[in-house]
This record gives C-alpha cells, sequence and structure tokens, in this order.
C-alpha cells in the first residue's frame, strides 16, 4: 500500500524529521488560503499522487504570487497526472500540498528497503539527490553507498553516519544527517515499511537540514497490525474494477488487451497471461480467483471480467488443487444465468473433480469450446482471435 | 531425492486448526509420517490419533520428530518457524501465506543462525513422490522418477508436474520455495542438493518476476551445473510496479522482469520453455537427449 507525500511528512515530524512548512489542499480555495497563511512567497504546489516522476509530468508548480498560486490550483486540482509511472490514464489528482520553499545549497538520496537476497533492511545513501535512485546508480555509482542492516541490531549509529563521512558531506553536518537516517529506520520498522525514501534530502545555505520529498510503500502483508496506516489508505486511486474485486476478495489487475481471463493461482495467471501473448492476442487482465475461492466468488469474477468493455473472449483456465473443479464450475454456472454472456468463451479445467466440473458447465447452457491441454487453449485462442479481428 | 524421504518423521505446527487438521490427513493418506502435532495450550490431547503437544520442544524429544510442517496464521507463523528452529528439528516448511516481510527478515536470520533449513512461507510445500509430502499440494499427480522440480509458484507446480507425469516422467523431490520477497532456501541452495542427489538427473525450474533469484540460478548454472537444467519464468506480460498476487512476483523500478532473467538464464545454457504449454516436451527432449549421449 502506498501513502501521499503530505501523509508521509505527517509521520516525519512524529519522528523529528525536519520537513518544510506545508498545508493540504483540497480546492482552489484552500490552495490560495494555504500559500496565504504559509507567509512567504513563493510557494510550491505539489500534485498528491501515489505514483513518483510528478515533476517531470508537471504536476509540481512553483507559484511566486498568490494568482499563480491559484492558477497552478486550477491546473492540477481534478486532472488525471500522467508520468512514466502510471499507466496512460494516469492518477487522478484530488489534493495538492502547498509548501514553502527551499532553497538547496545541495541534494541527497536517503532511502530504506528490503534487499531480498540478503534478506535485511539495507539503508541507501547517495551523495547526489532529486533523481530516480536507479537513474542515480547508473550515473554516479561511485556516490551510492549501502549499508545492510543485521536485524538482530538494528542500523547502528557507526552505519548512520558512514555513509555521509564517505560523500564529502562538511563534518559538523554528519551528526544531525545520521539522526535522520535512524529516526527513518525506526520509522520504517514501526510502520512495517518495504519502501520509505527521503529524495531530496536537502542541505540549505544555513546549515539546515530539510526533507523536501518523501515516499513510502507499506507491506501489504502487515497492513493487519497497521490500522493507523490502513486508515490513510486512498481506494480512489484504484480503478472502478479493481476496487471491486478488491472487495470480492480477488485478485484483479486490468491490463490493456481484449482476453479476458480466469485463473487460480498467481503463477498460473501470469503463465497463462504469457500464453495469450505468445498465441498473438493481449490479455486484458490478470485474475487470480485463489485457491480458496467459493462459487460467489467465481461468479462475481464472470461479472467483473464481463464489464469491461475491452474483453471479446474469455478464457478460463484451472488447475484444480484447493480449489475444486465442480466449485468453479458451479459459480460460472449461476453467473451466466444471471449475466448474458455473448462472448465466446474457452475453458480449460484440470485437476480435482474435472469431470464433475465438465458437467455442470455442459448444463448450464453456456457455449463454450473446451481445451484439454494448454497447447491446444493457445491454438483456439488464436483461431478465435483471427475469426473475430476485422478485416 | 533431497530433504525429505520415507524416513522423515513430521511434526505439524497447528493441527488443530482447519488447515492444519486437513492437510495432516492429507499428508498421512499419502503416507507421511506425522508423528506429532503443536498447538500451544491444547498439548495433552491427542488429534486423531497423533500426540500433541504445547512447545515444539516437547514434540522433538517425546517423538524424535526431524521436520515441521507450519500451518499457523499470518500473525504468529514466524515466530512458530523460530520456535520449529530453535525446538530441535532439521528442516521447517512454512505453508503460511500473508506474513509480513520484516517478521521473515527476523525468521530467516534465526533459522540460519541455527543452522535450520527452511522452505517458504508462502508455498505448496516439499514432495519426494511415493515416500513424504510435506505441504498442501495435490500427491495423485505426481510420480517417483528422475527429474527434480523447484518452482517459487504453486498452481505452476502443479501444471508442471502434470505435464511430466502425463509424458511419463517421474520426479525425484519437487520443492516449492515460495512466492515471498523473503524466505527460506533459494534456487540455488536446492539447485545444490540436486546437483549432489544421485537419483536426480534433471532439474525443472519455475520461476517468476521479482528478485534476483532466477538470475543466480543461471550464474550457479553456468559455474557448477552438471544437470540438464529445464526453466520456465512466469510474467512477460506483467506491468511494471504491480504486485502480482504474490509478494514477491513485483517488477519493481525496472528490476526483476521476465526477459532479463530469460536471457540470464539461455546465456548460461539453461534451456528455457518460452510457453507453459510446452515445457513437458521441453523436458521430454532434454532428457532424451541425455540418454542418447549415456548410449554412444
Amino acid at each position: 500500500m502506498k501513502i501521499y507525500e503530505h501523509q508521509v511528512k505527517d509521520l516525519f515530524r512524529k519522528y523529528a524529521i525536519p520537513v518544510p512548512k506545508g498545508i493540504v489542499a483540497r480546492t482552489v480555495s484552500e490552495a490560495v488560503s494555504a500559500a496565504r497563511s504559509l507567509g512567504s512567497l513563493p510557494v510550491v504546489v505539489k500534485a498528491q499522487t501515489h505514483a513518483g516522476g510528478r515533476g517531470k509530468a508537471g504536476g509540481i508548480l512553483v507559484a511566486a504570487t498568490l494568482e499563480e498560486a491559484k492558477a497552478a490550483a486550477s491546473a492540477l486540482l481534478g486532472r488525471n497526472l500522467v508520468t512514466d509511472q502510471t499507466g496512460p490514464e494516469g492518477q487522478p489528482v484530488n489534493a495538492l500540498l502547498i509548501e514553502e520553499r527551499v532553497e538547496a545549497a545541495r541534494e541527497l538520496y536517503l532511502g530504506l528497503t528490503i534487499d531480498r537476497a540478503k534478506k535485511c533492511p539495507a539503508l541507501i545513501v547517495c551523495g547526489k539527490g532529486g533523481v530516480e535512485i536507479e537513474e542515480l546508480a547508473r550515473q554516479e555509482p561511485d556516490k551510492v553507498v549501502v549499508e545492510h542492516i543485521d536485524p538482530a541490531f538494528g542500523l547502528r549509529p557507526f552505519q548512520a553516519s558512514r555513509p555521509f563521512f564517505s560523500l564529502e558531506i562538511p563534518p559538523g553536518t554528519v551528526g544531525a544527517l545520521a539522526s535522520v537516517a535512524m529516526a527513518l529506520y525506526r520509522l520504517f520498522l514501526a510502520s512495517d515499511g518495504s519502501i520509505l525514501e527521503i529524495n531530496p534530502l536537502v542541505l540549505t545555505d544555513a546549515g539546515a537540514i530539510v526533507a523536501l520529498d518523501a515516499k513510502m510503500t507499506i507491506d501489504d502483508n502487515a497492513l493487519f497490525r497497521q490500522p493507523d496506516l490502513v486508515s490513510l489508505s486512498d481506494p480512489g486511486s484504484e480503478s472502478g474494477l479493481e476496487a471491486e474485486a478488491r472487495r470480492a476478495g480477488l485478485n484483479y489487475i486490468k491490463l490493456k488487451g481484449n482476453v479476458g481471463c480466469m485463473v487460480n493461482g498467481a503463477g498460473l495467471a501470469m503463465a497463462t497471461m504469457d500464453l495469450i501473448k505468445l498465441a498473438g492476442a493481449e490479455p486484458a487482465n490478470f485474475l487470480d480467483v485463489g485457491g480458496g475461492a467459493t462459487s460467489e466468488m467465481v461468479k462475481e469474477g464472470l461479472r467483473i471480467l464481463l464489464s469491461d468493455p475491452d474483453v471479446q473472449l474469455l478464457f478460463i483456465n484451472v488447475f484444480g488443487g484447493i480449489l475444486r473443479c465442480d466449485v468453479l464450475a458451479r459459480g460460472l454456472a449461476a453467473g451466466a444465468e444471471e449475466l448474458s454472456v455473448k462472448l465466446p468463451v474457452i475453458v480449460r479445467l484440470e485437476g480435482t473433480n474435472k469431470k464433475k466440473g465438465q458437467e455442470i458447465l455442459a448444463a448450464s447452457g453456456i457455449s463454450f469450446v473446451s481445451v484439454g491441454s494448454l497447447k491446444e487453449a493457445a491454438e483456439r485462442i488464436k483461431c478465435e482471435m483471427a475469426r473475430g479481428r476485422p478485416a | 531425492m533431497i530433504l525429505v524421504d520415507q524416513e522423515t518423521r513430521v511434526l505439524v505446527q497447528g493441527i488443530t486448526g482447519a488447515e492444519g487438521a486437513f492437510h495432516t490427513a492429507q499428508m498421512r493418506q499419502y503416507g507421511t509420517k506425522v508423528v506429532a502435532g503443536v498447538t500451544p495450550g491444547k498439548g495433552g490431547s491427542p488429534h486423531e490419533g497423533i500426540p500433541v503437544f504445547n512447545t515444539v520442544r516437547d514434540a522433538v524429544r517425546e517423538t524424535g520428530a526431524s521436520a515441521s510442517a507450519v500451518f499457523v496464521r499470518p500473525a504468529s507463523a514466524a515466530d512458530a518457524v523460530m520456535e520449529a528452529a530453535d525446538g530441535g528439528v532439521d528442516l521447517v516448511v512454512c505453508l503460511t501465506e500473508g506474513i509480513p516481510v520484516l517478521d521473515m527478515v527476523a525468521a530467516t536470520a534465526y533459522t540460519a543462525k541455527k543452522r535450520v533449513r527452511l522452505i517458504g512461507p508462502n508455498t505448496p510445500g516439499i514432495i519426494s513422490p511415493e515416500r513424504c509430502k510435506i505441504g498442501v499440494m495435490a500427491g495423485y499427480i505426481h510420480r517417483k522418477g528422475p527429474v527434480g522440480v523447484v518452482s517459487r509458484s504453486g498452481t505452476l507446480t502443479y501444471e508442471a508436474v502434470h505435464q511430466l507425469t502425463l509424458a511419463g516422467i517421474g520426479q525425484s523431490t519437487c520443492v516449492g520455495i515460495g512466492g515471498d520477497p523473503v524466505g527460506g532456501l533459494s534456487f540455488v541452495e536446492i539447485l545444490d542438493l540436486f546437483e549432489e542427489d544421485g537419483e536426480t538427473e534433471a532439474v525443472v525450474l519455475i520461476g517468476e518476476i521479482g528478485g534476483t533469484q532466477e538470475e543466480e540460478a543461471a550464474e550457479f548454472f553456468r559455474s557448477k551445473g552438471t544437470k540438464p537444467l529445464v526453466a520456465f519464468i512466469a510474467g512477460l506480460t506483467a506491468p511494471p510496479d504491480r504486485r502480482m498476487g504474490h509478494a514477491g512476483a513485483i517488477i519493481s523500478r525496472g528490476q526483476g522482469g521476465a526477459e532479463a532473467k530469460i536471457r540470464a538464464l539461455e546465456d548460461a545454457g539453461v534451456t528455457v520453455a518460452r510457453s507453459l504449454a510446452e515445457l513437458g516436451e521441453s523436458v521430454m527432449d532434454v532428457m532424451s537427449a541425455r540418454k542418447n549421449r549415456k548410449e554412444r
């Protein structure tokens, strides 16, 4: 789960990580009064979206006057911001963060993440900031310093300061920067972070340290013990069908193609998408109904697939294990009774109670093509798509 | 055959829960020696004739259990793994899905320190066909034979095993290493065990997007692999920054994409099946080529 910049900065304040003065605005007039009450111009008007790359996409504007602040707010609020980290549909801008402008003498990067290979948290510091860390690592590999954190001992003070000494930071500032790193690690642990970044972390001419931008991703598996963070989630940032699927307990991701697929298991669902692509078509979605799916959930899954106007063909691929084929078939049959299924449907059932599942489907009145293997499925998809394609 | 055999004595943590009870019955039916259960607070009252203990330490002392299957809810599962590692078993198989990553960071550091092998979490488990199953996979699709299988995905493993069995190719051991970002035994560690195993003649590796384990497996194969390796990688069409079901299956910041993994494996000389539909055939080709070489 991701939270917004202004929400991360509220957490920073609690952990004594210095941030610029700022006020959240949800309307143009709120934005103007926020700019006024900050008491100094210029101000920075920042679109609040979960995806990064806002600056380059025009989502962060500097306003020298209240008039300019008003214009910036009108331009950003209500718009869908498309960045290189969003899809072409972008993400809606429903809130702005109006901040005082901070002049940077130097920009750094400071981040925490989990190093999967080393199975521990890692502190990452870069002597340059303001650009994506991957880009920084490409441009200036010598300026990226990583400290692996032993989970039994936590981030040690020497590790929190060592990277800054190697980056030609004025020695008088290193202590304060190390304190920011230590505080960031405490927040990372306390909030079950998977990524927590300050980029840029700014040094001013006056010698102050300010976290100018902040990003945080929280481990979805840990949300059960993070009720305060869950209350910060914004379901509005998800597309309609994805939110509906989530409520039904389904794992659904909308994609660009037109072959809708329903699969059990995340790995098989991905492999099924790939199979569709190899057959010369494009998957319309990822849909994992999961091992514990009920007939009700399958029915809801079918409804979601049919609600997607892009879908021209359905491919149901299930390897029954914990989810039995008859349970799946009953859900499909019930769904088909309520929703008229006019699209071609290809079904491949394998595993537990396969025969029973096929019988239920045959009796359901859904017109579908049953295939025995994945190879056959790929052939059918190819053939159906060729037939359906306008000449 | 690696890690588990007909002599493996299994204890089940969470044996009185719904999942634990169901799969204990299934494992016994398959022939696994389930010798003990552990549910804190329910020690002393047997479950279906299996003695139940409050602690892993008691269970190991009383029954000589050598492996543990963890069917404990996500909030307590990492603690159960650590208790097992401290309690005296050699192998812990953690089936639980949805454990917080930071909990697994602690648990993997702990098991490593105790020199206990951990499989999972979020795995279908491990099976040496016709001898021992510790997990939730359907036993009947497996046959005993010469091919080792290692995978990050559950249903994809079933699919692969099914194709192998239909093609008349049995399996030595099938290991699901799990779909989480941080877990126990890695692809490389399992490949190393298959290399040493006399029964295993070839290995199937099923990877997916996210992380660097497939690339590390490629490097292992290049430097040490003597047995043919056939791989399949799921997620060629996965969009970046979206978690594809498994917590570990995410192309994060342009890293962990399927193309790069396939390239690394092919460069190292691994046979990569581009389509899941062709995985069984690829293994058949590799096996018959090996047989021909042997006969010549």
